[in-house]
């Protein structure tokens, strides 16, 4: 039956193929963080968290990096996700039928896929050039607007999930629409908007376009936000691209921090997740 | 006695003026709420409204100086001030190009595996691996794909590719020049493992959306397993899957950090991909804080403005598509 066997060995032959991308997918993840574990961990030592950024050819750490990184990083998140929050929950709560929210989501879910650089230009206009300099609160504003749509995705995904009878029942003890959400729907669905705050923090600890020309960077440890600030992405990129082997290895060495924070906030919010979904 | 009562009145009328009072408070301070949600919920309008507006009025001089000569331009001088953006455009699409025809098939059969395939407790491990290379921040895929993966394209795959193609026709144009490493195929490459993870994902939940009685009945019938891909499985979902694909397209085209690192930054259109060249974000990246003068400055974010145009139709293709899907599921 040779028609039969054309078909089988094409069945085998695609689905192979499957095999092979997933191969490929795997074995890409497993190659970028080999790389990293070996050329950061090289580069490890107390001095890194202790010392200044070097200038070049000479020995020194990431500590005004990474002093900066976290600054901007929890400004962004602070100024971000009250925004996020409320408009998500107008989405979830009080305008769950309006045409507002579905132009709102539509708008937002373009905002969570627009490129960073383009954010930073749009700072860089509405702040830097008003105030005349780079800042590290330039910085921050771009980061929180990169944070914003993600809050607003996943508060209006985790409210619309929490079941509408626990509202009806605060609803019938008389509480105002606002106790409700704060009391009820809120807490029914805190393991989801932490869920939702980590991804936005693993999202912009590693963002470098909008920080490169609304920061700047910063040779030298500041807690100025009106000045410019270092930040381990803006370091990296200029460590990288420079011929002297002591600032390549930091890049490597920040580029390792930078992953091992994302992927570990990446998994906490998994876990967070699959512990809500098992309850 | 009588003072008593008067005094017990005032009491009573007292808690029930609280008790209004309380009530008032409590609608105002609901409506406050209310106010303050919908509000929220404009800003993130106006947020857009706003990136939308400066990026026009930042790339105003440089519109009025060039017109749409701009976007027909090869050359970019600042010395003498002659701005085009046709080098940027040509590069960002050509990286865009490389990065989906490598990660679309890739991504598919990743999906096609976790769906069909893969044996059940391996789904969510392989799955989060995936996604969790989509969550890499772009600048470690740079410097990756600056140390490692340039020189190995260098010394292992593009002195192979020039001398295979030196005598075919057309790819020894697309294959020519010496080896730099750094340059669009590069970057085109980088570009595919980033957009990969998002291609697979948004595959694997759109293939999962197939109703089972559908893929049941055309086993049932003796279709093998790739049969049942290709002729239920991937008509079924083609909208979603087009929606996927250009939501990957989207990143692609808007990528900054990987694609600067490895591209060259070279202001030329060149017809080899293994020549530099440079994409919109890598120009604005690379050159914007050292931009001297108004017009400078200002062709870059007319660059920026060109990115965000096209950027956010493609996308607002891809959620109208993907929402599309999700409205059929519904019924």
């Amino acid at each position: 039956m040779p028609i039969y066997d054309t078909r089988l060995r094409r069945d085998k032959a695609y689905l192979g193929l499957c095999y092979v991308a997933v191969a490929i997918g795997l074995g890409w993840l497993a190659i970028i963080l080999a790389t990293l574990l070996f050329e950061g961990v090289r580069g490890i030592s107390p001095a890194v968290f202790t010392q200044m950024t070097p200038p070049p050819g000479s020995e020194g750490g990431l500590l005004n990096a990474i002093a900066g990184s976290l600054i901007m990083t929890a400004l962004g998140v602070a100024l971000g996700t009250p925004l996020g929050m409320l408009a998500g929950t107008y989405m979830a709560e009080y305008g769950r039928h309006s045409k507002l929210t579905i132009v709102v989501r539509f708008i937002n879910d373009i905002l969570l896929s627009a490129p960073s650089i383009v954010i930073g230009l749009f700072v860089y206009e509405v702040l830097v050039v008003r105030m005349g300099h780079f800042s590290a609160l330039a910085g921050a504003a771009s980061l929180a607007v990169i944070v914003v749509p993600v809050i607003v995705r996943t508060t209006e995904d985790m409210l619309l999930l929490v079941p509408d009878p626990l509202r009806e029942a605060a609803s019938a003890l008389g509480l105002p629409r606002a106790i409700v959400i704060g009391k009820v729907a809120y807490r029914a669905a805190r393991a989801g908007l932490v869920t939702g705050v980590l991804l936005a923090i693993a999202r912009i600890s590693g963002e470098t376009a909008p920080l490169l020309f609304t920061a700047l960077n910063n040779q030298f440890f500041s807690t100025n936000l009106n000045a410019p600030m270092a930040s381990l992405p803006a370091v990296i990129f200029q460590f990288a691209l420079s011929p002297y082997k002591e600032w390549q290895q930091l890049a490597w060495t920040g580029a390792l921090l930078i992953t091992s924070a994302v992927l570990v906030l990446s998994v906490a919010a998994r876990v967070l997740q699959t512990e809500r979904r098992v309850k | 006695m009588a003072n008593n009562l008067a005094i017990d009145n005032v009491g009573q009328e007292s808690a029930e003026a609280r008790l209004a009072k309380a009530l008032v408070g409590f609608k105002l301070r609901d409506n406050a709420f209310r106010l303050l949600t919908l509000a929220a919920a404009w800003t993130v309008l106006i947020l857009l409204g706003g990136v939308i507006a400066s990026l026009i009025v930042g790339s105003l001089p440089a519109i009025r100086a060039f017109g749409l000569d701009f976007l027909t331009t090869e050359a970019w001088n600042p010395v003498t001030e002659k701005f085009g953006a046709m080098a940027p455009v040509y590069g960002t699409i050509v990286t865009s190009l490389i990065a989906m025809a490598i990660a679309v098939p890739v991504g598919l059969g990743i999906a096609i595996f976790l769906t069909e395939l893969c044996p059940y407790a391996l789904r969510r491990p392989i799955g989060i691996a995936i996604e969790l290379l989509a969550g890499i921040p772009s600048i470690i895929y740079g410097i990756w794909g600056l140390f490692v993966l340039a020189p190995f394209l260098q010394e292992h795959v593009q002195p192979g590719l020039i001398s295979t193609f030196a005598n075919v026709p057309v790819l020894s144009r697309l294959f020519a020049g010496p080896p730099y490493g750094i340059g669009v195929l590069t970057a085109g490459v980088i570009l595919a493992i980033m957009v990969l993870p998002i291609v697979s994902a948004i595959s694997r939940d759109v293939f999962e959306t197939v109703p089972a009685v559908l893929k049941e009945a055309a086993h049932g019938v003796g279709c093998t397993t790739w049969e049942v891909v290709r002729s239920v499985v991937i008509p079924y979902t083609r909208v979603g899957l087009i929606g996927g694909v250009m939501l990957g397209l989207g990143r692609a085209l808007g990528e900054t950090m990987a694609v600067t690192f490895v591209i060259g930054n070279a202001h030329k259109i060149s017809p080899s991909l293994l020549s530099p060249g440079t994409t919109i974000s890598a120009t604005i990246a690379n050159e914007f804080t050292e931009a001297v003068g108004d017009l400078y400055t200002s062709a870059l974010i007319e660059l920026g403005l060109i990115l965000f145009v096209i950027t956010f139709f493609i996308l607002a293709i891809s959620r109208y598509m993907l929402m599309r899907l999700h409205q059929r599921e519904g019924r």
